[in-house]
């Protein structure tokens, strides 16, 4: 018997339907499991289980490969810095020491009030624009140390619901990897990646 | 230097505000070559592939039509795109995915009718959510419009696609990590043989594995192959995306024949170094990729073949600059770290050796270091990849162990008094 409220259940009924094998489900599912809960709780992941017809050991074996898989309580942003080759050559790793400094969190840790999380991420892609970061892995590009205290400022105090890409491009953001062109109206509630269908309009039949 | 011949980023400089809508796509000739491919046969568009030379854009640079031909007759056959993009240093199908995803869509459907193909999966990298969302609406588009689905352009032909989101680990981009992962199994690569998941791929059946890229040329080499084998080397022909980052004045991704020389990539099309300051060293293709030094390969020609003869490689075609206020220790600690941290652990020599290399270069670089470090980090690499070959002897069952080894080649073979500096003078001499 499924814990999860109705919708949810339905959201992981389309899922499965756009694989041949229920055990590929297992990854989307697992999104579906941290958006119910903030992060993988154990019965989240046994939730996992049941859908695809596995055991619960065997869903963790796979959550513990992923590292956005967090079975940790996350905080409600999840400030991700890259610290790899292009981003460390152009000074990323005093970034990431004024995220710690400001948001009073060190690396791979969460502020007692449970908002904010800090990590070092390793390539984001986003090279052309380093340094870079991500907040719920929405990416900010061309950041420097005085603009990053000003966005762990502006997540305390705007505690904004939706975390908007665009909209802390302008905010806090650079010189970009390329033109961006286009604004983005969506964007991520936690932290977890924004991909509100997690499948597609595909009719789900088998071949 | 900017004037080159555009393929696969033309609609998007040539209509920035609307080329990843279905609007501008079909008015810019969208998808006529996907309905023309519906009415060519397998062996028709392999041949087409095939002979416009045209070389797989994820790494290894195998020719893509080659790669077709090799799909075992089993059925149901499956096309799973590699947009797993993680390599340091390469962001080119991010630009992809969100400036002109029309464009991947229409190679898909090309792929998929050239192999028989009736179901494709796009696999998409956790960190790529906005990558992801473009991509959805374009398929939702496609379907809407009936190029996706049953009966795609009036034919009884019919296409499923699917978005797959990974969840951070750079090894899925390994094909058979992908396909792993794709099964909801660990991403850990499978051993070879089989070599090509078009032998045995997902699920068992018959798998064809193509880039970002790759997959974004097909339908200019449809409409018009002439075009495509005119531009750039005699065997690199089309254009290629590179990635230029690090200490340059105009980082970016750049679409360029291949055949320029280094120069003339770094010091013209990205715009040179900043003010006073020199060039040290570059990556020629990704943190993977050993790297190159001006003395002796500032003026060879960017090809394959002339990278690959230089001891190196263009890999997915990440070029990262270093000037001369760069620790080479400190940036080969970073690449180190890199395969440390996304190593799967399958393998000993590189579960193993990645993390002790890492090591080794943190203590050289905040002043720990010994005089046997040097020979240590060397006798290790030689454990992940015998005879510290290029290209690389492996003792491990995928390339990502002997990866970590190309940046100790490299400060050993080029910055060895930079390394003794460090062990000597009990820390970094560049740190201020």
């Amino acid at each position: 018997m499924s814990r999860w409220p109705p919708e949810t259940q339905e959201r992981a009924r389309q899922i499965l339907t756009q694989y041949p094998h229920k055990r590929s489900a297992v990854m989307p599912l697992l999104y579906l499991a941290m958006a119910e809960n903030g992060y993988l709780t154990d019965e989240g992941m046994e939730e996992v289980a049941g859908w695809v017809g596995i055991t619960p050991a065997q869903v963790v074996s796979v959550a513990s490969f992923y590292t956005m898989y967090k079975r940790e309580p996350v905080g409600r942003y999840l400030i991700s810095c890259c610290t790899s080759i292009s981003c460390m050559l152009l000074g990323a790793d005093a970034v990431l020491h004024a995220i710690e400094d400001e948001a009073g969190v060190p690396d791979g840790e969460t502020d007692s009030s449970g908002l904010i999380s800090v990590e070092h991420a390793e390539c984001i892609g986003a090279c052309g624009g380093a340094p870079a970061l991500q907040v719920n892995y929405e990416l900010v590009e061309g950041v420097t140390i005085e603009k990053v205290r000003e966005l762990v400022q502006w997540l305390r105090g705007a505690t904004p619901e939706v975390v908007n890409t665009d909209e802390m491009q302008s905010l806090f953001g650079g010189k970009t990897s390329f033109d961006w062109a286009v604004r983005e109206e969506s964007g991520a509630i936690g932290p977890y990646p924004a991909m509100p269908s997690l499948g597609t309009a595909a009719s789900g039949k088998e071949q | 230097m900017t004037d080159f011949p555009r393929l696969i980023t033309k609609r998007m400089v040539d209509h920035p505000t609307d080329s990843h809508g279905i609007e501008r796509y079909l008015a810019t000739g969208g998808y006529e070559q996907a309905r023309r491919a519906t009415g060519m046969t397998r062996d028709e568009l392999v041949e087409l592939i095939k002979d416009s030379g045209l070389l797989g854009r994820g790494g290894a640079a195998f020719s893509a039509g080659l790669k077709w031909s090799f799909l075992a007759p089993g059925r149901p056959s499956y096309l799973v795109v590699n947009a797993d993009e993680s390599e340091p240093g390469t962001f080119k199908d991010r630009q992809l995915l969100e400036r002109d995803p029309h464009q991947l869509v229409e190679g898909v459907i090309i792929s998929s009718i050239a192999n028989e193909i009736h179901h494709a999966f796009i696999y998409i990298r956790g960190e790529y959510p906005k990558p992801a969302r473009r991509v959805q609406r374009a398929i939702d588009e496609a379907y809407e419009q009936g190029f996706l689905g049953e009966g795609i352009f009036g034919t009884d032909y019919h296409l499923e696609v699917t978005i797959h989101l990974g969840a951070g680990a750079y090894i899925c981009g390994e094909e058979t990590a992908l396909i792993n992962s794709l099964e909801g199994l660990r991403g850990e690569p499978r051993l070879k043989p089989p070599y090509f998941p078009a032998a045995v791929g997902l699920y068992g059946k018959p798998t064809i594995v193509n880039n970002v890229e790759t997959l974004c040329n097909l339908p200019h080499i449809v409409a018009d192959p002439g075009v495509f084998k005119s531009i750039g080397h005699e065997i690199d022909t089309g254009t290629f995306l590179f990635s230029l980052s690090g200490h340059v004045r105009k980082p970016g991704n750049y679409e360029l024949p291949h055949g320029l020389t280094w120069r003339q990539l770094i010091f013209e099309v990205a715009g040179g170094l900043h003010e006073g300051r020199s060039l040290k060293t570059w990556i020629p293709g990704g943190a993977s990729a050993p790297w190159f030094v001006p003395d002796d390969h500032l003026d060879l020609p960017i090809t394959k073949d002339d990278t690959g003869d230089a001891g190196s490689m263009l890999g997915s075609g990440a070029v990262v600059i270093m000037d001369d206020t760069t620790c080479v220790v400190q940036a080969a600690e970073r690449i180190v770290r890199f395969f440390s941290h996304e190593s799967c652990g399958q393998c000993t020599p590189c579960r193993e050796g990645t993390t002790w290399l890492e090591m080794i270069l943190r203590r050289i670089e905040t002043g720990q270091g010994r005089e046997v470090d040097i020979d240590m980090l060397l006798d290790i690499s030689d454990n992940i990849s015998v005879g510290l070959a290029w290209p690389p002897t492996m003792t491990t069952i995928c390339p990502l162990g002997p990866s970590a080894v190309s940046p100790i080649i490299s400060i050993t073979k080029y910055f060895k008094d930079e390394i003794m500096a460090h062990i000597q003078g009990g820390g970094c001499p560049l740190a201020s």
